[in-house]
């Protein structure tokens, strides 16, 4: 059964650096993953080898040089290197969610209205939005006091975990992970795997990079090498 | 130098075209006015040219009467409603001489009245044409100095600027605070000034039965509101407009409706208050 | 998807002198959708807005705005007449300098109520309550409706011009560097103000701008000018994160970090 909901076909990605005198940095080539519905995939590699590049494409925030990044969306599937901006958008609003290991603030708004937006983006009612925002918050351990302030000020845990409640709330079919984890404690760490877990079991495919090995073995159902380019490296260096 | 004019036969002046203006001249402004009230409340340019008078005094309104009378009308003029004041003694005899037509002070005698500030109490019917003197046509100058821009605005009939100064009025003051040439539609189309007239007689230029004629000698337009046509003054649905009049009656005749005129009588703060239209209120004196 | 653009641009030239200020210029904008135009002084940004809006006329090229009726507006042959009816109801026009966009000598609320009179509007007590609320919405207090905008300051006035423009709830709004000569601080507030308006109302907004953190904040969508001609397109965080033109890659990089 062709069971996919994500996958790539001989993707490729260099970046050309005009600024260098049109330096050419290959990361990716010929990169074939797919991932099922339900099932989660952990990058694996070296540092340098281009894990954050993959995810970047995968989000369609880096643009691929050739191959295809396929999407099931709306029940068709769509080519994302090819798809118009509209198009991505789109998938983003309904099918496609990230979160990265930053949180990008946007001045002044409340870290409650920020997990609600892309609830209330696919429609749902502001109020029932922030109810179901306030109840995730809640569940990473954000004291309600916070539920109302701009997470500027936050420390780097409770921005994560800001990211985490907007990344988790809409229930993306795909779901793209960049260390989820990485600045969390504990008890929080426990709260993320529940998760990720949970977004399996309904039906989500998802795909993480993890440096928390501990994290990676209870979520990931195998692993999925990135070879380094030689020339990267190199260049990289 | 010539030998002072001699009186032709008809009463007019020997030597002068009958009501002063050549002929061309008036053919010239009866197309202006053709199209004038063609188009209701439009300003239309004309050739205007230069009279035996100062602009301010009517120069306007002149070349509109002078165009559009013949021997056989019957002339009145008033200034501020008085057919007694220096400006609307000296028109009418101008017309006397320079037409020989028959002049009058009765509203209901005359065939072409023209006014400076005011209509006629007397219901004006058909077959009369009022002419006012016009200073300044331009009911948007006040509020947009670029003429090309108010013609383009007329063009487009974009007067939500007009709006504004009302609403401007009544947020500051409470009311419009436009006691005379009231701003109006014509038509439903063209914002129109209704000249100095007081905002009291605003009402009467609603489907009148007369012709309206308007005349500016110095600013070169003539428009015109054809017998029956709307005229209506802008106003808010909750702040209706409310055509005012000092709250009293004429020491004179004891009108209680008409437009009054307040004259101070002594230094001590004495005043009173008498009907602004002169005939008016001696026609209602004389019936009594 | 089905849906089609508000506005469509095709084979847009325009040139001053020896300078093209635009060189074949294409550009399509959908309901709902923030687009920047993001380049330097002399890019042809500015130029492009003004074509766009119909204030200048293309040397070649066509621009087609799609009404509320669905009716397809030929922009360029379609006016004055035509132009300025949209200018005051399906357009919204938001200026870099206040003073082009507001009456500074008309009240703050007068200057709210006017594009409601011009379409019609002649309840006094009604256009005071929309007037009152739209003040509200752009956080100035509406106990300042009867004061002058000149005497506010200038992010106070960019924000009267904000609620002018958009209470009778244009379809398109094009702006101009609209946070152009205001401190950062309030510059932050405006550009979170319109970026939840432009949400809450599902607007079309076109957006010229030299700062690719206003860009970054707003737009959905970027293009990129450079010497009249469009560089790179595409969906804002792509363009900024990996530009793939060389002057794209030269502004991105040219950025000052705080």
């Amino acid at each position: 059964m062709s069971g996919w909901a994500l996958r790539t076909e001989g993707l490729v990605k260099t970046f050309t650096l005009h600024l260098q005198g049109g330096a050419r940095l290959p990361v990716l080539y010929g990169v074939d993953l797919s991932v099922a519905s339900g099932e989660c995939v952990a990058l694996a590699g070296p540092s340098g080898a281009g894990k954050s590049t993959l995810m970047r494409c995968l989000y369609g925030n880096y643009g691929a040089e050739g191959g295809r990044i396929l999407i099931r969306h709306r029940g068709e599937t769509v080519d994302l290197t090819a798809a118009d901006a509209r198009l991505v958008r789109e998938v983003r609003r309904e099918t496609l969610g990230h979160v990265s290991q930053f949180l990008r603030v946007i001045p002044r708004v409340p870290s409650l209205d920020i997990v609600a937006e892309p609830l209330v983006a696919r429609g749902m009612a502001p109020d029932a939005a922030r109810a179901e925002a306030r109840a995730l918050l809640s569940r990473l351990n954000m004291p309600p006091a916070l539920h109302a302030l701009p997470p500027a000020t936050f420390s780097g845990g409770e921005q994560q975990r800001v990211n985490l409640a907007r990344g988790f709330a809409p229930g993306y079919p795909v779901l793209l992970l960049d260390e989820p984890t990485a600045s969390l404690d504990a008890a929080n760490r426990d709260v993320a795997v529940a998760l990720i877990r949970e977004a399996k079991a309904a039906g989500a495919a998802v795909v993480g990079i993890f440096h928390d090995t501990d994290v990676r073995d209870r979520v990931a159902d195998r692993l999925f090498t990135v070879e380094p380019r030689p020339e990267a490296s190199r260049s990289a260096a | 130098m010539s030998a002072a004019p001699e009186v032709a036969s008809g009463g007019t002046l020997a030597g002068y075209n009958f009501a002063y203006l050549d002929e061309d001249t008036k053919r010239m402004i009866r197309r202006a006015l053709l199209k004038a009230v063609a188009v209701p409340g439009h300003q239309v340019p004309f050739g205007s040219r230069e009279m035996p008078l100062p602009y301010g005094w009517g120069t306007g309104g002149i070349q509109v009467t002078a165009s559009v009378i013949g021997p056989d009308d019957t002339l009145k003029v008033i200034d501020q409603g008085a057919d007694d004041t220096t400006n609307a003694v000296s028109i009418r005899r101008f017309f006397a001489r320079v037409a020989g037509v028959a002049t009058t002070e009765r509203t209901a005698d005359a065939t072409v009245i023209q006014t400076r500030h005011r209509i006629p109490e007397t219901p004006l019917r058909e077959g009369q044409i009022l002419v006012y003197q016009v200073p300044m046509p331009e009911p948007l100058f006040r509020l947009e100095p670029r003429v090309a821009e108010t013609r383009r605005l007329h063009a487009l009939g974009d007067y939500g600027l007009m709006h504004v100064k009302l609403y401007e009025d009544i947020a500051r003051r409470g009311e419009v605070e436009i006691s005379y040439n009231y701003p109006v539609m014509v038509n439903g189309r063209y914002l129109m000034s209704p000249s100095p007239i007081p905002a009291f007689d605003n009402p009467k230029m609603d489907r009148m039965p007369a012709l309206q004629l308007f005349g500016a000698g110095r600013e070169k337009r003539i428009y015109a509101v054809p017998p029956y046509t709307s005229v209506r003054s802008l106003d808010f649905e909750d702040h209706p407009f409310r055509p005012g009049r000092a709250d009293a009656s004429c020491a004179l005749c004891g009108s209680r409706e008409t437009y009054l005129d307040e004259v101070v009588t002594d230094d001590r703060g004495g005043r009173r208050f008498l009907c602004s239209d002169t005939d008016y209120c001696a026609e209602r004196r004389a019936d009594r | 998807m089905s849906d089609a653009p508000i506005l469509e641009a095709s084979g847009l030239h325009l040139r001053f002198g020896s300078v093209a200020a635009l060189d074949e210029v294409a550009l399509r904008v959908w309901p709902g959708e923030v687009v920047a135009i993001l380049g330097e002084s002399g890019s042809g940004k500015t130029s492009l807005l003004r074509v766009l809006s119909g204030t200048v006329a293309p040397d070649a090229g066509e621009v087609f705005y799609r009404d509320a009726a669905g009716v397809l507006v030929p922009v360029h042959v379609a006016g004055e007449a035509a132009l300025r009816r949209l200018a005051r109801t399906e357009w919204g026009f938001v200026h870099q300098n206040p003073r082009d966009g507001l009456r500074l000598g008309v009240s703050a609320g007068g200057n709210v109520g006017e594009r409601l009179m011009a379409v019609g509007a002649r309840h006094y007590g009604g256009i005071r309550a929309a007037a009152a609320e739209w003040l509200r919405r752009v956080e100035i207090d509406p106990a300042r409706m009867d004061d002058l905008p000149r005497d506010f300051s200038g992010g106070m006035q960019q924000r009267l011009q904000i609620a002018r423009t958009l209470v009778t709830r244009p379809r398109l709004v094009f702006m101009d560097e609209p946070t152009g000569g205001l401190d950062v601080s309030v510059q932050a507030r405006l550009l979170d103000l319109i970026r939840a308006l432009v949400a809450d109302l599902g607007l079309a907004v076109l957006l010229v701008t030299h700062d690719i953190a206003v860009a970054r904040l707003l737009a959905h969508r970027l293009v990129v000018m450079r010497r009249g001609r469009v560089v790179e397109h595409g969906l804002t965080d792509r363009v900024l994160d990996d530009p793939q033109h060389e002057y794209t890659q030269l502004l991105v990089s040219s950025v000052l970090a705080a």
